[in-house]
C-alpha cells in the first residue's frame, strides 16, 4: 500500500489514473524508458517512419473525402482533388510523396538494423514484426498505386496480379478471384480501395504497436551493440548507459523530424514528381485496357525485387521460379536473426569480411533497383559469338549476377559471420 | 490488463525512492551518481523558456502550415462553386399574375409577376402578418426591405422553402378557392399549413417563424435577372 | 558517420539531377509560367484551335484568372456562347464521331504536358510533315503515324521530311515565318504546361514560406536539444 500512495497523482490525472493507467504508461514508455545514450544518425528513421505513417493516415482520410473508387470516375476525381479542392494538391502530394518517403525511411531503418545487429537475440521478434510491417507496407503501396487509375496504375496491377497466375495449379483461378473479373476493372479498383483504406492500415497500425511493445520490453539496441541492461546502477536499477527517452530523445527526435519535414516540404513544393520516380509521367494518362505503354516499370521502391523477377529465367516454361525468388528476396530478411553467427552485433566490432559482404549487398540492391526502372535492353546485347552469354541482354546478365550476390549475402551469412575476425567489444557504450 | 500495474509495482519501489532523494538530498550524492544523466545543474528557468518557445513556434507552424489544406479542403470546391454560381433568368415571357421556378444552389427560386391589384393588396393585410415591415433582416437583402419586398414593384424573387421545416409551399395565386374567401393570393405549405402572401410574408398563426427568404439578385437588363449575387458584389 | 550523412544527402538529390523518365528532345520548349502575356496568347490559341476537337475536362475557364485575365475578359473572349465561366473546357464533338473521323478519339489535353513533357509537346507541334501514305496526309517526327492532321498548316506552311538528313524542310511557306510560328506554338506549349498543373506557380511561392518557418523551427529544436543534452555525461 505504501508504494501505491507514493505514486498517487492528484487532480484530473488522479481521476484518470484511478480508471486508466495513464501515468504509469507514460512512465513505462517515455519518462522511465531508458534508451542508450549513444544513438546516432541512424536512429532517427524509426520515429520518422512513425511520423510518415501518421501523415499518410491523415492525408488519406482527407483524400478519401474527395476520391471516387470507380473506373469511370477515379482518374477524374484525382484531378478534381488537384485542381478544384482547396489545398487538395498539397494533400495529394503529401500522400504521394509520403509513399516514397515511407519506403526511404523504412529502408534506412532496416539498414540500421543490419549494421548494428538489431535483429539479434533478444530482438528477433521485434525484427519479425518489422518484416511483417514491411510486407504490409508493400501491400499498402501496391493497392494504393492502382487508385489514381492511370496507365501505370493499371498495367502495374495487371503485371503483379498476373504473377500470381504463375503459381502452379491454383494460379490462374487465384488471380481471377483476386481481380474479381477477367481483367483489372472497376471491381478490382473497388476492392483494392477497400484493402488500401481500411484493411491494411488497421493491420499496419497493429503491427507498429506490437513492434514498439516488443522493443520496450527488451530495450533498444545501440551503435555499439552492447546490452545496456547488463550494467545497472545497483541502487536504482537504471542502466548506467541509459537515459530517459523523454525528454532526451523526444527533443533529439524533434530535430530529426523537423529536418525530415524540410526535405519533405522541399519535395512537395519543388519536385513532387521527383523526375518521374515518385509520380510517373505515364500515370497522367487514364487507364486504357487496350493499350500498354511502351515501357512499364514499378515505382522505384519495388524495382529491386522486380529486377530479380525478371532476372530469373523461366524453367520448364513456367514463370513460377522468378515469382518464387522475388518472394524469397523479401522474405529472406526474416531469417537474419538465425543466419548471423557472429559473436558481435555491431559493425563497429566486426571484421572486414562482413563489411565487404554488406557493401556487396547494398550495391546489388541499388543496381537491381536501378535496372528495375529501365528496359532490359538498355545496355544493348553481348555479341552473338560469345560463349554462354552470347546475344543476351547485358542488363539481364548484370541483374543475374547481382541477384546471386543478393541471395549469397543471406545464404552464406552463417559461414562468413562465423569466420570473420572480430574486435573486442567494450563493456560500456562509447559516447 | 488489470493485473499489469501489479506486475510493474515491485521494480518501481526503489526507483521512486531514489527520485525522491534526487530532489531533496543535496548535490554531493548526485555528482557521485553513476548514471549517465544529471539534472542537478539545470537552469530550470532557461530550459522552461526554450521549451515553451520551441513548442509555440512548433504549434504555430503546425497550425499555419498543416491546418490550412486540411480545413480548406472541406469547403465547397471549385466544382461546387461553379454548380452554385449565380443563375441568369430571362423573364421577358413571364406574364402578370403568373410565376416561374428556377433552381439555384439546389433550391427552388420563385419569380412571381404580380398584377397591379395583387401588388396593391400587399399593403392591405399588414395587420394579419407576423413581420409586415420585414424587420427580420436575415430574410431579405436590404434593397428588398420595402413595401413590395422586391426591386421592381411587380416582380418578387423568393426562395420557395418554408422557414418552418424546409418543405416547399404550393402556389395559391388566386383569390378565394379552397383557401377560403378571405384569401387574397399567396402560398400555402402542405406540411404544416403555414401561409404566406404574394411577397412571401408569413401570416400570423402559421408555424413558420419568419418570412420566406429573398435571395440576393439583380437585373442585368430590364428582362434579365441574375439570381445569387447582389449588384455590389458583381 | 558524418561522411555517411553527406553521402545520404547527396543520394537524396541524385534523382533530381538524373531526371530519367522524359524522352529527350532536341529543342527545349520556351516555358515561362510567370509570363502572363505568353500564357494568355497560348490560352487563346488553345481555345481557338485545339478545343474544337480536344477537351480539357479538368480545366475551368474561371481559373484563367491565375494568368491575369478578368472574369469579364474570359467570358467575352474565351468561353463558348452559353457556357458559364465556372465550367470546364468541354468539347462539342462526340468522341464516337471523332473516332470514326480520325481513327482515334482526340485525347483530353488537361494533363498532356505532365504525361508527355513540355518539350515533347513543343516538338510535336513543330514536327508535322506531309506524308501521303497516311490517311490524313500528315505524319509527325515525334509521334509516328499520328492520326491527327496538321491543324496549323496554314500558319506554319508545309514541311516534308528529308529522308537522308532526317531534317524537316519547309516546302511551302505559311502565313507565319518560322520564328513567328515557333513563338506561336511556344506560347501554346507554355499555356498547356500551365494548364497541366494550374496551381504550380502558387505552390512554388508558398514553399518559400513553409521552408522558412521550418528553418526557424529547426534552429530552435537544435537549441532545445542542446539545452537538454547538457545533462548527459
Amino acid at each position: 500500500m505504501a508504494e501505491k500512495q507514493m505514486n498517487e497523482t492528484k487532480g484530473l490525472m488522479g481521476w484518470i489514473d484511478a480508471r486508466f493507467p495513464l501515468t504509469s504508461t507514460i512512465k513505462q514508455h517515455m519518462t522511465e524508458y531508458y534508451a542508450p545514450k549513444n544513438f546516432n544518425f541512424w536512429y532517427y528513421f524509426g520515429i520518422l517512419a512513425t511520423v510518415v505513417f501518421a501523415l499518410q493516415i491523415l492525408t488519406g482520410i482527407f483524400l478519401t473525402m474527395h476520391y471516387k473508387p470507380s473506373a469511370a470516375d477515379a482518374f477524374a476525381s484525382v484531378e478534381y482533388i488537384m485542381r478544384d479542392v482547396w489545398g487538395g494538391n498539397y494533400i495529394r502530394y503529401m500522400h504521394s510523396t509520403g509513399a516514397s518517403m515511407f519506403f526511404i525511411v523504412v529502408y534506412l531503418h532496416m539498414f540500421r538494423g543490419l549494421i548494428y545487429g538489431s535483429y539479434r537475440n533478444p530482438r528477433e521478434l521485434i525484427w519479425l514484426f518489422g518484416v511483417a510491417i514491411f510486407l504490409c507496407l508493400m501491400g499498402e503501396a501496391f493497392f494504393g498505386y492502382l487508385l489514381p487509375w492511370g496507365q501505370m496504375s493499371y498495367w502495374g496491377a495487371q503485371v503483379i496480379v498476373n504473377l500470381f497466375s504463375a503459381i502452379p495449379f491454383i494460379g490462374p483461378d487465384f488471380s481471377e478471384w483476386l481481380r474479381g473479373d477477367y481483367l483489372i476493372s472497376d471491381a478490382t479498383l473497388n476492392r483494392f480501395f477497400a484493402f488500401h483504406v481500411i484493411a491494411l492500415p488497421f493491420v499496419l497500425a497493429g503491427l507498429v504497436a506490437v513492434h514498439l511493445i516488443a522493443l520496450h520490453e527488451v530495450g533498444s539496441n545501440n551503435p555499439d551493440g552492447v546490452e545496456i541492461k547488463k550494467k545497472k546502477d545497483p541502487k536504482t536499477g537504471i542502466p548506467l548507459d541509459g537515459i530517459p527517452f523523454h525528454p532526451y530523445y523526444t527533443v533529439k527526435d524533434t530535430v530529426g523530424v523537423v529536418a525530415f519535414f524540410i526535405v519533405f516540404a522541399a519535395i512537395i513544393f519543388y519536385a513532387p514528381d521527383m523526375g518521374g520516380y515518385f509520380l510517373e509521367a505515364n500515370n497522367f494518362v487514364p487507364a486504357n485496357p487496350l493499350v500498354t505503354p511502351a515501357h512499364i516499370a514499378p515505382v522505384w521502391y519495388f524495382t529491386p525485387y522486380y529486377s530479380i523477377l525478371r532476372a530469373v529465367p523461366p524453367i520448364l516454361n513456367s514463370q513460377f521460379p522468378g515469382v518464387a525468388m522475388m518472394g524469397l528476396s523479401v522474405m529472406a530478411f526474416a531469417f537474419l536473426p538465425w543466419l548471423d553467427k557472429s559473436p558481435v552485433a555491431s559493425i563497429r566490432y566486426r571484421g572486414g569480411l562482413y563489411k565487404k559482404w554488406l557493401a556487396a549487398f547494398v550495391v546489388s540492391f541499388v543496381v537491381l533497383g536501378y535496372l528495375g526502372t529501365v528496359p532490359s535492353n538498355i545496355w544493348g546485347q553481348f555479341s552473338a559469338g560469345m560463349p554462354i552469354i552470347g546475344g543476351a541482354d547485358r542488363a539481364t546478365v548484370v541483374a543475374r549476377i547481382f541477384t546471386v550476390v543478393y541471395f549469397a549475402f543471406f545464404i552464406l551469412m552463417p559461414w562468413y559471420t562465423a569466420k570473420d575476425k572480430t574486435k573486442p567489444v567494450p563493456e560500456r557504450v562509447t559516447y | 490488463m488489470s493485473d499489469k500495474p501489479n506486475d510493474k509495482k515491485p521494480p518501481r519501489k526503489p526507483r521512486a525512492a531514489v527520485n525522491k532523494a534526487d530532489s531533496e538530498i543535496s548535490k554531493p550524492v548526485q555528482s557521485e551518481s553513476p548514471l549517465s544523466f544529471d539534472t542537478s545543474a539545470v537552469d530550470v528557468e532557461k530550459r522552461k523558456f526554450i521549451t515553451i518557445a520551441t513548442a509555440c513556434v512548433g504549434a504555430a507552424g503546425a497550425l499555419g502550415i498543416m491546418a490550412p489544406p486540411f480545413v480548406g479542403s472541406m469547403a465547397p470546391s471549385e466544382r461546387a462553386k461553379a454548380a452554385g454560381a449565380p443563375v441568369e433568368v430571362d423573364i421577358s415571357k413571364l406574364e402578370a399574375g403568373s410565376m416561374m421556378t428556377v433552381e439555384w444552389r439546389g433550391k427552388p427560386v420563385w419569380i412571381i409577376k404580380r398584377t397591379p391589384e395583387q401588388t396593391a393588396e400587399l399593403a392591405k393585410h399588414n395587420d394579419s402578418l407576423s413581420d409586415p415591415n420585414c424587420d427580420v433582416t436575415s430574410q431579405q437583402p436590404a434593397y428588398c426591405k420595402n413595401a413590395s419586398r422586391s426591386i421592381k414593384q411587380d416582380i418578387a424573387v423568393i426562395i420557395g422553402i418554408c422557414t418552418h421545416l424546409g418543405c416547399s409551399p404550393s402556389a395559391k395565386m388566386q383569390k378565394g378557392g379552397d383557401m377560403g374567401d378571405a384569401w387574397t393570393g399567396g402560398f400555402f405549405c402542405p406540411c404544416h399549413g403555414s401561409k404566406f402572401d404574394l411577397a412571401g410574408r408569413v401570416f400570423k398563426g402559421s408555424p413558420a417563424p419568419t418570412n420566406l427568404v429573398v435571395p440576393p439578385h439583380q437585373y442585368l437588363t430590364d428582362t434579365t435577372l441574375l439570381i445569387g449575387v447582389d449588384k455590389a458584389e458583381a | 558517420m558524418k561522411n555517411m550523412k553527406k553521402l545520404l544527402i547527396a543520394l537524396a538529390f541524385l534523382p533530381v539531377a538524373a531526371l530519367a523518365n522524359e524522352a529527350k528532345m532536341d529543342v527545349s520548349a520556351p516555358v515561362n509560367l510567370s509570363d502572363h502575356d505568353s500564357l494568355q496568347r497560348g490560352a487563346k490559341t488553345f481555345v481557338n484551335y485545339c478545343l474544337s476537337c480536344h477537351s480539357a475536362n479538368y480545366m475551368r475557364y474561371n481559373r484563367l484568372q491565375d494568368i491575369g485575365l478578368t472574369e469579364k475578359q474570359i467570358k467575352e473572349n474565351l468561353v463558348f456562347a452559353g457556357d458559364k465561366v465556372g465550367e470546364t473546357m468541354q468539347v462539342g464533338m462526340n468522341p464516337k464521331d471523332a473516332k470514326a473521323w480520325f481513327g482515334a478519339a482526340p485525347p483530353d489535353l488537361s494533363v498532356e504536358v505532365r504525361a508527355r513533357g513540355a518539350d515533347w509537346v513543343y516538338a510535336y507541334l513543330r514536327g508535322f510533315y506531309k506524308d501521303d501514305t497516311r490517311p490524313s496526309g500528315w505524319n509527325n517526327t515525334v509521334f509516328d503515324k499520328v492520326a491527327m492532321p496538321h491543324v496549323l498548316y496554314e500558319l506554319q506552311g508545309i514541311q516534308v521530311l528529308n529522308h537522308e538528313t532526317h531534317q524537316l524542310e519547309l516546302v511551302k511557306a505559311g502565313r507565319m515565318n518560322p520564328q513567328e510560328y515557333d513563338a506561336f506554338v511556344g506560347d501554346l506549349t507554355n499555356y498547356m504546361t500551365y494548364m497541366a498543373e494550374p496551381k504550380q506557380q502558387n505552390r512554388k511561392h508558398t514553399g518559400i514560406w513553409v521552408l522558412l518557418i521550418l528553418g526557424v523551427l529547426l534552429v530552435m529544436a537544435k537549441k532545445l536539444k542542446k539545452e537538454y543534452w547538457k545533462d548527459i555525461k
